[in-house]
């Protein structure tokens, strides 16, 4: 049973309060009248599912009804983030940028 | 006609009302708890419940003009005055909780004060109900409900919560060090009132009208 | 025979209170504080249970939750019965009722001495599974004869409570370690809890040889007791085993709370606690001290009643006051393996031997060898006992030099006379909780046994991390808990540690599989797993055959599989699985312990759960009346609806509905519709909200009206439908299905909160808020005109219209809506008033003929209209079109809506979708059921299913049968015949029609 902390309500709160929303950071297309068929369909259909960093949407059903994003390991199950709708993870910038810097991975696990 | 319908929805004659836990007292009429109780549980009926949506910078000053109380701001707690209490529920949200009655002329004053602004007020007094704990075991009978940590540490007073509570929902409250408050939805009353009857069945529970 | 085996003094009994109890209809005596398993030795009782597949008898080997043989099923009637109830947990009460989870069993008693030198590892996959379909007959026979236990067949009497706590700091076992931990913590100001499985906290202190600060360890366990239970923030948790370790340190802690009290929970001051307590703990920082299991050695016939763990004989000496034998011979490869001799000699009885694996240098600088040897004991160096002879009981052991490294014995084997072989090879540190959630524990060679992997927020100390000396476990303990207060912002004091004299310790020899004169396969048995009789032979024969993963070997010879889940032997068998492959240990792995560590009561899984609380029942304002009027109730989502209202004359439910449906298509019926999801919804931007959630458009909607609406999912699938009302420019009122109203809600929370934040909207659920009385049938208006004060002109108050007003005496809003077809009028008043006005309805109704009609009726009517329900007609795979329902479709809305561009894709463009259509079975008699699959060629094989029938009545109104259903291209396929082969054989044959079967220019609802 996940410990979460919920931006919003800015504390800890157990999984049961909250739902898990799969990916993410999807952004529908914003024409999508333009999109082609497979455009369309890998924004309906196909998703991440990588051993190690994930980003995924989830939201506090049970609490303040806000969405949020979560960076979480899928291998070791550790929260190592969350932060609000329409912001970036900063823990995946700083190890970005710490790649460009040249330095060694952290231990968290792989970037997907 | 306006561009939100606000409309006295309280009958100004004399028309029996039955609060959320009407049934459930008449189903489940309680024996006085054997020896002292544990538990007291009283319903607080027939309150004002309103929710009011919008952000802090656009409800301040309406709202503590027309209500005396100041809208909190942290999340998860709560400012009351007498029998009155606004509560933080989402970072857009609060739920304000008056006495019965208030709740056409608090709605149009709130509209009165806050103008033509982004906001919404919802009245939701009809669908949900306070249920008041107290009593030496109050708390434990709340542990076994939630998940959240009720601990004086961690739950002050002047905290609430929206959580789950049991399989359902619930606002949990403390007003004071006395006194726990659940926010009950209205077609849930029964399924917790037959709950907490059984968690308090080991601490011996008793109803209390008011 | 009573208590032959007590000693005349020690242990930690009260032999002032005796207690009878039985065991397999025997009846004996024990003491107060005695556990069953002690008592059973106290009365000389040698075989406490039968082998699952060879039938051999097994007596008790251990004195904890290890205990792999002495599995009991408890209870002295049918509804207490419980299975799988280690007896060397079950604390002994008044009347205790046991007997053996397989006294005899009935299959492979026969089959197992008949063919045990046959039964091979790998046995139950190879024979039980085939034929296949004979597994569900085996698996009976097995599960009864494995071990298992049984349920009772009666529902139990007591009661399980469940809670949720929250903590600083989790001390898991209360021994030196846990004690010392809890202490650290606790003086810090840390909320705790420490929790510990056994009668009595304390663990190996509790018949240590060693003394604290002078004194027998038992004191200085009172002591800190004492400290603790005065402190306000610990909760000490007696009697409670940790059984799971879930993600983000959430523990589920089992409390036996009345288990040791009698068979059935007694009454305290009036009031039944109940008999166990599940606490969901989330933790701050978990200290692990569940210390150590004493791994016994493997050697031939090592299953005979009679081999026990030497730290047990110690225990049960020590502890109960019970010498479990007359004659013993240790066989041990360390130190602590002389404590039982050591015990054994100052209870009076013979020490025969002690078998030493070291050579004589090796082990003599070791405290407790010395002490053996100044009290004169036999010690044979360089051995070990290879072999115990005897049939239902140890009457000997045989004792040979041997080679570790070579795996071999040397020389000749001498036979000691004696009836209990006590054998240690060390200790298995109890990681089982640190591998829950999927790390693995770390091979240590110079402890010889696994160790918890690090994890974040758990802190193992003592003996679950190898350290054994007391002095150094005890100090281990303080800075965990120091370490653990200091991890949640809080520091602990200095604490003294006690006074422990330091002992010296030889090193111990790398023994797991004593070797044999013969090899392995020919040697008598030499068990691994005793609960699931898993021999090393059996082991070596799997990696023989190819299994070389340990978590393979484990599945293929069932080790571990036990409900002791191979607590004694999963280190002896991955060293023979080591051996074998010629790996070490640490190469060979260990596999991963699972939830719960020792078997859980269902009930207290339930918890408080169960019957009229196992599921939320929601009821509307008006459910007391549909009660007291004998409703029958249908289950939607959580709410009780009222399905019918069979009248008290024992009306059958066909009649009933029949009855109901031509009361509302004749005169007037109500339906409490109050359970209908209802979302105000209010801000700038509510229209082109809704024009981008709903299929068609809103921008035009008048403050007055109201509109049906359909959503989608982006895939194009219908996901709900419902009314929409304008109540003000800036003001709706969205309905949706019962069943879909919260993850409707959700689902414009996603859409807003995520992709048009910018919108001004926001969603508020007045569901519970409002209750909904349905007024409908031709003379809804004459009845309505009566109670309110809303002008009901046709012309004014015109069709999908609404108007607030006082309806018997409350305000009220009421919409011209309708879901029958008839005339109807929804009146939706405060949940707090509309018992007063259904009651009111009834007062002015009864000469109209109202009628109260129930979600059948309701059924009935919708689809003779050809009225749709989500999740009925629709299952995710249906689009608007596939419904007939393009008028309710606005392709030339400018924003491109959820849902619109997958209209367009191929997959939602073919001509052979499946789609909605109304079936009218030729024979007018049938009504065709519900799920059934349609065909258009019945005698074509294979059979091509084309659609099903979605939903299916009999209408009193048209006087047959009729059907809604989904057929591939049936929207073009009008008036042809299809055919539905049922279970039975017989073949039903309908003709596709328009699916409104009644009004189809929707006059009567527009009157
Ligand atoms: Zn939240």
């Amino acid at each position: 049973m996940f410990y979460i902390h919920c931006p919003y309500c800015n504390e800890r709160r157990s999984e049961e309060e909250f739902h898990a929303k799969g990916q993410a950071h999807l952004m529908r297309p914003a024409n999508p009248e333009e999109a082609s068929d497979r455009e369309w369909g890998d924004y309906l259909f196909f998703r991440d599912n990588p051993r190690g960093l994930h980003q995924e949407m989830w939201v506090h059903a049970a609490g303040c009804r806000k969405f949020f994003n979560i960076l979480r390991n899928t291998v070791s199950y550790e929260i190592l983030e969350t932060y609000p709708m329409g912001e970036q993870s900063s823990v995946l910038a700083e190890m970005t940028a710490g790649r460009e810097r040249g330095e060694p991975r952290r231990a968290a696990g792989a970037v997907a | 006609m306006s561009k939100v319908e606000v409309f006295q929805q309280q009958p100004s004659g004399a028309v029996a009302a039955e609060s959320p836990f009407h049934f459930s007292r008449q189903r489940n009429p309680l024996a006085p708890a054997k020896g002292e109780a544990g538990v007291i549980m009283a319903e607080r009926p027939f309150l004002t419940h309103l929710i009011l949506r919008g952000t802090p910078e656009v409800l301040l000053g309406g709202v503590r003009n027309v209500t005396g109380l100041t809208l909190p701001q942290t999340p998860c707690s709560m400012n009351s005055k007498e029998d009155k209490s606004l509560q933080w529920l989402a970072p857009d949200e609060w739920l304000l909780i008056l006495p019965p009655g208030s709740e056409f002329s608090t709605e149009k004053a709130l509209r009165g004060e806050l103008g033509d602004g982004s906001y919404a007020i919802v009245n939701v007094s009809g669908g949900q109900t306070v249920l008041e704990l107290s009593g030496p075991n109050a708390r434990e009978v709340l542990m076994k409900s939630t998940s959240c940590d009720l601990h004086p540490r961690t739950f002050p007073e002047g905290r609430g919560v929206s959580t789950v509570f049991a399989k359902t929902g619930a606002i949990i409250r403390r007003p004071d060090a006395q006194r726990w408050e659940l926010v009950i939805r209205r077609s849930f009353a029964d399924y917790l009132y037959r709950w907490l009857l059984s968690a308090g069945a080991e601490y011996g529970i008793t109803t209390q009208e008011r | 025979m009573t208590q032959t085996n007590r000693l005349n003094k020690g242990g930690r009994i009260d032999r002032q209170r005796i207690l009878n109890f039985t065991f397999n209809g025997q009846r004996y005596e024990g003491h107060a504080g005695d556990t069953l398993a002690s008592a059973l030795l106290a009365n000389g009782v040698n075989v406490v249970n039968r082998s699952f597949k060879y039938s051999r008898p097994r007596g008790i080997v251990a004195a904890g939750a290890e205990e792999p043989n002495a599995v009991m099923q408890m209870g002295a009637t049918e509804a207490t019965q419980i299975p799988n109830v280690r007896a060397t947990q079950q604390a002994l009460f008044e009347g205790l009722c046991a007997r053996s989870t397989n006294p005899h069993s009935e299959l492979l008693s026969t089959l197992g001495n008949l063919f045990a030198p046959l039964i091979p590892p790998g046995f139950y996959y190879k024979t039980f599974m085939q034929p296949a379909s004979m597994w569900m007959t085996y698996e009976k026979v097995i599960r009864k004869a494995a071990g298992l236990g049984r349920s009772p067949r009666e529902s139990d009497p007591d009661h399980y409570e469940h809670i949720k706590r929250h903590c600083d700091v989790l001390v898991i076992g209360a021994g030196a370690a846990g004690l010392a931990a809890a202490l650290a913590a606790g003086r810090s100001g840390a909320r705790v809890i420490l929790c510990d499985e056994q009668e009595e906290p304390g663990g190996s202190l509790l018949d240590s040889r060693e003394l604290l600060d002078g004194r027998p360890a038992s004191a200085w366990v009172e002591s800190v007791m004492a400290e603790l239970a005065n402190m306000e923030e610990v909760l000490l948790l007696p009697r409670t085993t940790a059984n799971g370790l879930h993600d983000h340190n959430f523990i589920t802690l089992y409390e036996r709370r009345a288990e040791h009290l009698g068979d059935l929970v007694p009454e305290i001051d009036g009031r039944k606690p109940a008999r166990a307590c599940l606490h969901h703990v989330r933790a701050g920082q978990i200290v692990l001290a569940t210390g150590a299991h004493e791994r016994p050695l493997v050697y031939a016939s090592n299953d005979l009643p009679g081999n026990m763990l030497a730290g047990a004989v110690s225990t049960y000496i020590r502890r109960y006051g019970v010498v479990p034998g007359k004659r013993l011979v240790v066989s041990t490869c360390h130190d602590d393996g002389y404590r039982a001799a050591l015990d054994w000699a100052e209870a009076g009885h013979q020490v025969v031997a002690i078998v030493d694996a070291r050579k004589h240098n090796d082990a003599a600088t070791g405290h407790w060898v010395r002490l053996a040897a100044k009290q004169g004991l036999q010690i044979i160096y360089g051995s070990a006992v290879i072999e115990a002879k005897g049939k239902n009981r140890v009457t000997g052991a045989r004792v040979a030099e041997i080679d570790i490294p070579e795996f071999q014995t040397r020389g000749s084997v001498t036979d000691l006379a004696c009836d209990t072989i006590a054998s240690s090879g060390g200790y298995n540190p109890v990681v089982h909780l640190a591998s829950h959630t999927g790390a693995r524990p770390v091979w240590r060679d110079d402890i010889m046994g696994f160790v918890p992997t690090k994890m974040t927020g758990l802190i193992p100390t003592g003996g679950a991390t190898g350290i054994y000396a007391l002095a150094d476990v005890l100090k281990s303990g303080i800075e965990a808990g120091s370490e653990a207060a200091l991890a949640c912002g809080r520091q602990s004091p200095e604490i003294d540690l006690p006074e422990v004299d330091r002992i010296e310790i030889a090193q111990a020899a790398p023994l797991f599989q004593v070797p044999h004169p013969k090899t392995t396969l020919r040697a008598p048995k030499q068990f691994v797993d005793l609960q699931n009789d898993v021999t090393a032979a059996a082991i070596e024969l799997a990696t023989r055959e190819g299994f070389e993963s340990i978590e393979h070997v484990k599945r293929y010879t069932a080790m571990g599989f036990g409900t002791d889940q191979g607590k004694l032997g999963n280190i002896n068998g991955m060293a023979v699985v080591a051996r074998c492959l010629k790996k070490s240990i640490a190469e060979t792995g260990t596999t991963v312990f699972r939830p719960n560590y020792t078997p859980v009561a269902f009930g207290a899984i339930a918890g408080p759960h169960r019957r009229e609380l196992f599921d939320p029942e929601r009821y509307t304002a008006l459910h007391a009346w549909h009660v007291d009027r004998g409703a029958a109730f249908e289950d939607v989502g959580q709410w009780k609806r009222p399905w019918y209202y069979p009248q008290s004359t024992g009306e059958s439910m066909h009649d009933a509905v029949a009855r109901e449906c031509r009361a509302v298509r004749e005169k007037v019926g109500v339906l409490d519709a109050s359970t209908l999801g209802k979302i105000d919804i209010q801000g700038k931007d509510v229209r082109e909200f809704l024009g981008r959630i709903y299929t068609n458009k809103w921008e035009k909607l008048p403050v007055g009206k109201a509109r049906y609406g359909l959503m989608c999912k982006d895939d194009g699938m219908v996901m709900d439908d419902g009314v929409t009302t304008c109540l003000g420019d800036n003001h709706f009122l969205m309905t949706t299905t019962t069943g879909g109203a919260a993850g409707v809600l959700e689902w414009l929370e996603l859409w807003h909160q995520t992709e048009w934040p910018e919108l001004d909207v926001s969603f508020t659920s007045v569901t519970d808020h409002w209750a909904t009385l349905m007024v409908t049938g031709p003379e809804a208006r004459h009845l309505l005109a009566e109670m309110t004060d809303i002008d009901l002109d046709r012309d004014t108050f015109k069709f999908m219209e609404w108007r607030e007003g006082d309806v018997a005496g409350v305000p009220a809003r009421v919409y011209r809506i309708s879901f029958t077809g008839e005339l109807s009028y929804e009146i939706n008043v405060q949940a707090h008033y509309a018992m007063h006005v259904w009651k009111k309805l009834f007062e002015h109704g009864d000469k109209y003929g109202l009628t109260p009609y129930g979600t059948e009726t309701m059924h009935v009517l919708r689809a003779e209209k050809g009225f749709i329900i989500v999740g009925q007609e629709t299952d995710g795979s249906v689009t608007p079109e596939d419904l007939g329902m393009q008028w309710c479709v606005g392709y030339d809305k400018p924003f491109s809506w959820i849902g619109k561009r997958a209209l367009t894709r191929p997959d939602t463009r073919r001509e052979d979708r499946k789609q909605m259509v109304g079936l009218k079975p030729v024979d007018q008699t049938v009504v065709l059921q519900e799920g059934a699959q349609i065909v258009f060629e019945p005698k074509a094989s294979p059979i091509a299913m084309v659609g099903h029938v979605t939903s299916s009545y009999y209408s009193p109104t048209l006087g047959h049968g009729f059907a809604l259903a989904v057929v591939k291209g049936g929207q073009k396929r009008m008036g042809e015949r299809v055919y539905l082969p049922m279970a039975d054989g017989v073949t039903q044959v309908a003709e596709i029609v328009s699916p409104i079967f009644y009004d189809p220019k929707g006059e009567r609802q527009n009157v």
